[in-house]
């Protein structure tokens, strides 16, 4: 049986958990728990009890982050990170001049352990568009198997290490600019 | 056998999670053998792995949903039920 009256003390946190290790905004993690459950509560009657409550609601709640997914995919979401490298024409696949890597500073080692390090790379991560933010969060921050994101963003793996690729590329660039040649 | 400059650094990323395969890894040093660029960015990349495992530490359990947005969240699936 649902217990729709127990619900936020029973699986409120669990579900934000869940939610806000793959989509790292406080204010939309927190809609889609509610949304969630008042999805829960629309489909009530087709709970059969084969799965547990909050598995159930689980199951509500990924669909909710795909759909987040697929919006912020979607051609009207979709901002594109800056091109590190040409994509057509005879230099394709080369680096693009302004982008090469340039050395960095000896320090730079030392100052990894620099407690304002976090902060820059933090702000440089929110740079990126939502999607490849997402994406790399997941795989890097929260340490996700490939196959689970790819699983539960319905996206292929070669799809997945494209995305990686350009996030690590674009915070390479972010984190050169303002921290390592400061 | 060759790989570009966007291909090579596709890997170089794959391989900070331990996922490239071995045909991979050799196309890729061997790339680096030839190009300045790519292997400035392969030995820039680790140091970048570890700010990201600095910066995993310090995420930790930065966000919950308070007691006051509990109660609005109950509040509202009452008023549906």
């Amino acid at each position: 049986m649902l217990n729709p009256e127990k619900w936020v003390t029973l699986h409120a946190d669990y579900l934000f958990n869940y939610t806000i290790s793959r989509i790292n905004n406080h204010d939309l993690a927190k809609d889609l728990v509610q949304d969630t459950f008042f999805a829960g509560l629309k489909a009530k009657d087709n709970f059969q009890g084969k799965a547990s409550e909050r598995t159930w609601l689980i199951s509500i709640l990924k669909r909710k982050i795909i759909d987040h997914y697929r919006k912020i995919n979607s051609a009207k979401g979709k901002a594109e990170v800056k091109m590190n490298f040409y994509t057509d024409g005879e230099r394709e696949g080369e680096w693009i001049e302004e982008r090469v890597p340039n050395s960095w500073d000896n320090a730079f080692e030392k100052s990894i352990e620099n407690d304002e390090l976090s902060v820059v790379l933090e702000q440089c991560i929110n740079n990126l568009p939502e999607k490849y933010a997402m994406v790399f969060r997941m795989k890097t921050i929260q340490q996700f198997e490939t196959e689970e994101i790819c699983k539960e963003l319905e996206i292929t793996s070669s799809n997945l290490w494209v995305i990686i690729h350009r996030a690590r590329t674009q915070l390479r660039k972010c984190m050169e600019d303002n921290w390592f040649r400061n | 056998m060759k790989l570009t400059c966007d291909e090579a650094t596709q890997i170089c990323d794959k391989s900070q999670y331990s996922e490239a395969t071995f045909w991979e890894k050799l196309k890729l040093n061997l790339h680096l053998l030839l190009c300045k660029n790519c292997g400035l960015y392969s030995k820039q990349n680790n140091v970048m792995t570890k700010c990201y495992e600095k910066h995993k530490k310090e995420e930790g359990n930065k966000h919950c949903l308070c007691a006051d947005e509990k109660e609005v969240m109950e509040k509202q699936i009452k008023e549906k039920i």
